[in-house]
Formats: structure tokens, C-alpha cells, sequence
């Protein structure tokens, strides 16, 4: 693997570029792992990197299904930010985004991470009262956040439609850490890194089923063969039930539903701020990628599903929202949209825990936010396989907290899955 | 756009419906464990292929439809009343 530096790039910039090497290896499989991850994507990714970097495993195998960067790494709108409130999560995001911060360093590839701030709309008293409650929280553990009066976000984002009589916008609610990133090159950032520390990435590798012995998974039977792992751990958010089935565990606070995202041509210089319009019904998140185009999401589509297609009425409301707040989008054309599939959780907080087999452990549920989390869900899930305890910040998002009645429900929304927007 | 039979107005988009969720629950009896009361309010089978699901007509008749739907295509298998003994209703007026 060549290093990305100023020497190389000159030095292959004078050479046709024909002296890079391939980004990380394509190994055969070998019969034994000490820890199999299960789900090549950003969480799997970053488990496997920060095993072998924090905790010195190097013998372990990523298997993915299809491609790294194909799957949800490639069906998310980018989004990086930290402002939560519940004890647990709030010190997971923050340590989360610290990550993000060096993370182009870390991976000597550059992510493009763009703290550009997260800008919250809100639209009512009630909904100012609400987030200065949960913005405060933040401040109170350290974490940056702010309110705009209307006067600074109108000098900041002069172009929104600060004619709307339906939801006059009243100001924000600001976390200027926050941003966004290029999500292909985490993907590729955190393969390249985590195979140079000896990790096998295997892809086109799908799990087909376990074979279980004395109470552990023994081995794993996939499309390239049977493999062995002293510890196994999911990563496949969107099918961890899927899988947990497939290991006979039954059944999992989680529903899978469809979230999707929307790419438009690219256009000039409009939008420097991650900006979120949500309050009375309407859900929707917008951003200027650095090609120029306008990336934004808006809602579930409300019923349970497993196709990585999403529907229209969704896309009309989304459109709706859009207008509603950015009237100068209205003639922009649409280059693609997408949906991803996501394990919704009966709370809206994720899992990092182990399970009822004693060898497997479990990091799943991640909602809307399992871009942002990657960093951190790879560091915690990757503590929790080697020391087999879990850290203080997740001791609580284990599969027991509901019967405990310890919810770690950040909306209120109670035990509905699609409601945990 | 997924189209729905509702038994008592006929074909219509998604759209003018509420989704439920899964049909199938059975909600133990009130003294029993909170394993159990657990196990039925918050834990899921998630099926990953044809399931029988809950569907609101919310802007048409109001009424909840059970839908046999598939999560991977959204083929409809059928479509029913919630309640049985409406189902009969529906059959004698046809």
C-alpha cells in the first residue's frame, strides 16, 4: 500500500500515475480468525481497524456480501453531528465527532470531513423551549451549541424562506462542530487502514448460516467457504435480524424500514451549512455536497421493508419540504435518489452488547445515525470484543434494557420503530 | 407507490393509509411475567420476506386492515378486516 504524501504525489504525478498500489489486498480466506466481523460496511470497517490498532488482534476477517462502500456506507446523506442528550449517547456522539476530527490524520486518506455546522430550525416557542433544553444538556457536558436569533441566521443563511406564515422560522438551534463527510472515502479510508494492520477483508463473502457447538457458534458457512472465528460479531444493520435468526436467537427489539436520500445536479455555491427543517410533521435535512450538488432526506417511508428502493409519496413530501424552506430549489432536477435499509429500534438508540452466545456480540441499531456513529461504534464495539465488558458510555445499549425499563429513548416516541426519526 | 384492496372501497394508493406493524402479536394476559409483557411489546420477528401486517385506512373508510405483504417486493398476498367477524359482513355483501 502506498502512503498518500506530497512525495508521492509528485513522484507518480512525474510517472503516469503508474506506481500506486491496490488500496488493500484481496486475500483468500483463512480457516481460523480470532474475531470475525460479519458486515463490511463503515461499523464493520472501523471494529475491525480499531481491534487491531487499539488492542493489538490483527488476526481478523471482515466479511461483506458485496462490496466495500455498497451497501449503507453508500445510502446515507453524510451528516455528522453530536447533539444528544440522554446519558450514554451524548458522551458516545461526542467522542464520536473527536474522532472525525483527526480521522483523515488517523487514516492518512482524507474524508473530507467538513465541520461546516448543523443548523436547526425550529419554528414555534414550545419547539425553541425544547431544543435550548437539549442544547444546554450539551453545554453542560461540554459539547459545543448554540442558539441564532433570527437577525445572525438571516445574515448566515440569508436565502431561506423567511416567509413562511405556516412555520415562520424563529431562529436555531446550532452545533457548529458538526458537518459532513465523504462517506466512500471513510468506507475505503478505514478498509485501507485496517488491511495495512493485517486485517483480511473479504468480500463477496456472504454469510449463508452457523454451525453451533457447546453453546458458541463453531463456524460460519458462507459463499466462500467455512470460517472459523474464536469471536464473531455482527455488523449488518438494516439485516441483523436476518442474521439473528439464522444463529436461532429469536427475535430483536428492531424493525427494518427504508430511509431515502436524494443527489440533485450540481449547482453553484449556495448552502455552507448543514441545515434541518423539523418540526410540526416535517422532517427534512439538506446539504451542499462538494461537487455542488444538494443532498437531502426527509423521512421514513413509514412501513416496514427490506428493498433498497424507496417510494413516491415519500419523495413528493420530501419535495414539499424542500419548497417549504428553500423556495430557490424549485427548479432544480434531481440526478438520483436512493433508499438504505436501517434497523429502527423500539427506542431509537443502537446496540453495542454481547448476546446470548457466548462468542458472538452484537453492534446494530443505529436508526438515521449510523454514519455519523461509525468512528465511535468501531472504537466501542471494538473494546467490548476484546475485554468482553462493555465501557461505561454503552453499558446501558444492551437487548436487556427494556425489560430493566432503562429506554434510552432520546424522542419520547415510545415503542414504535418508524417513529424514531 | 404500493396499492392497497381495502375490502370496503376497493383498490387505493398507500398513501390514504396508516401503517401499522406487525399483526401477529399476542399480548399475554395481565398478570403474566414481564418477560413475557417484554417479549410482546418491544421484541419483533422482523420477517424478512411475506408477513401479515396491520394497515389503517386513514383518510378512506377508517377502518384496520390485516395485509399479507411482502418487506422485500411489497407483492400483496391478501387483504382482510381486522376484526373476523367483519370479514363475514364483507362476504355476505358481495
Amino acid at each position: 500500500m502506498t502512503k498518500f504524501n506530497a512525495w508521492n504525489v509528485i513522484k507518480n504525478g512525474l510517472n503516469g500515475q503508474s506506481y500506486w498500489t491496490r488500496q488493500w489486498r484481496d486475500p483468500e480466506p483463512k480457516s481460523i480468525y480470532d474475531v470475525v466481523i460479519i458486515g463490511g460496511g463503515l461499523h464493520g470497517l472501523a471494529t475491525a481497524y480499531y481491534l487491531a490498532k487499539n488492542h493489538n488482534i490483527k488476526n481478523v476477517a471482515v466479511l461483506e456480501k458485496g462490496w466495500i462502500g455498497g451497501g449503507n456506507a453508500g445510502r446515507n446523506t453524510t451528516i455528522v453531528r453530536s447533539n444528544y442528550m440522554m446519558p450514554g449517547n451524548h458522551e458516545f456522539y461526542e467522542h464520536s465527532l473527536k474522532l472525525w476530527e483527526n480521522l483523515s490524520h488517523e487514516l492518512n486518506y482524507n474524508v473530507m470531513f467538513s465541520q461546516r455546522a448543523h443548523v436547526s430550525l425550529f419554528h414555534s416557542p414550545g419547539a425553541k423551549d425544547s431544543v435550548s433544553r437539549i442544547y444546554n444538556i450539551m453545554r453542560l457536558h461540554g459539547t459545543d451549541a448554540e442558539l441564532w436569533d433570527l437577525k445572525t441566521l438571516k445574515k448566515k443563511i440569508p436565502h431561506l424562506n423567511y416567509h413562511n406564515s405556516r412555520f415562520p422560522i424563529l431562529g436555531a438551534a446550532v452545533q457548529k462542530r458538526a458537518g459532513n463527510a465523504r462517506h466512500d472515502a471513510v468506507a475505503w479510508g478505514y478498509a485501507r487502514a485496517a488491511d495495512t494492520l493485517g486485517v483480511d477483508i473479504l468480500q463477496n463473502c456472504e454469510v449463508t448460516g452457523f454451525t453451533r457447538k457447546n453453546g458458541n457458534i463453531e463456524s460460519i458457512q458462507t459463499s466462500r467457504g467455512i470460517i472459523k472465528g474464536k469471536k464473531i460479531g455482527f455488523a449488518v444493520a438494516g439485516n441483523t435480524s436476518v442474521l439473528w435468526q439464522m444463529a436461532e436467537l429469536g427475535n430483536l427489539p428492531i424493525e427494518s424500514h427504508k430511509l431515502q436520500a436524494f443527489v440533485s445536479e450540481a449547482v453553484k455555491p449556495l448552502l455552507d451549512q448543514v441545515v434541518v427543517y423539523g418540526v410540526g410533521g416535517a422532517h427534512f435535512y439538506i446539504s451542499q455536497s462538494d461537487k455542488g450538488s444538494m443532498v437531502f432526506g426527509g423521512d421514513l417511508d413509514w412501513y416496514k421493508s427490506y428493498a433498497q428502493r424507496g417510494n413516491l409519496p415519500m419523495v413528493q413530501d420530501v419535495a414539499e419540504a424542500a419548497m417549504a424552506i428553500f423556495p430557490s430549489l424549485g427548479r432544480i432536477r434531481l440526478l438520483r435518489h436512493w433508499a438504505g435499509v436501517m434497523d429502527m429500534t423500539m427506542d431509537g438508540s443502537f446496540f453495542i452488547c454481547k448476546t446470548p452466545i457466548s462468542n458472538l456480540y452484537l453492534n446494530a441499531g443505529w436508526n438515521y445515525g449510523g454514519f455519523k456513529a461509525s468512528p465511535a461504534s468501531g472504537w466501542y464495539f471494538a473494546d467490548l470484543i476484546a475485554n468482553e465488558s462493555p465501557h461505561s458510555y454503552v453499558q446501558n445499549h444492551n437487548l436487556e434494557r427494556f425489560e430493566k425499563g432503562i429506554n434510552i429513548d432520546e424522542r419520547g416516541a415510545g415503542p414504535d420503530p418508524k417513529l424514531h426519526g | 407507490m404500493i396499492r392497497i384492496n381495502c375490502p370496503y372501497c376497493g383498490e387505493r394508493d398507500h398513501s390514504e393509509f396508516s401503517y401499522g406493524g406487525d399483526a401477529t402479536i399476542n399480548y399475554p394476559s395481565l398478570d403474566a411475567s414481564e418477560k413475557e409483557w417484554t417479549e410482546a411489546i418491544f421484541f419483533r420477528k422482523n420477517i424478512k420476506g411475506f408477513q401479515f401486517e396491520t394497515w389503517h385506512h386513514s383518510n378512506g373508510c377508517r377502518m384496520w386492515l390485516v395485509v399479507e405483504r411482502s418487506t422485500v417486493t411489497h407483492e400483496i398476498k391478501s387483504v382482510k378486516p381486522c376484526h373476523p367477524n367483519l370479514q363475514k359482513v364483507v362476504e355476505n355483501n358481495k
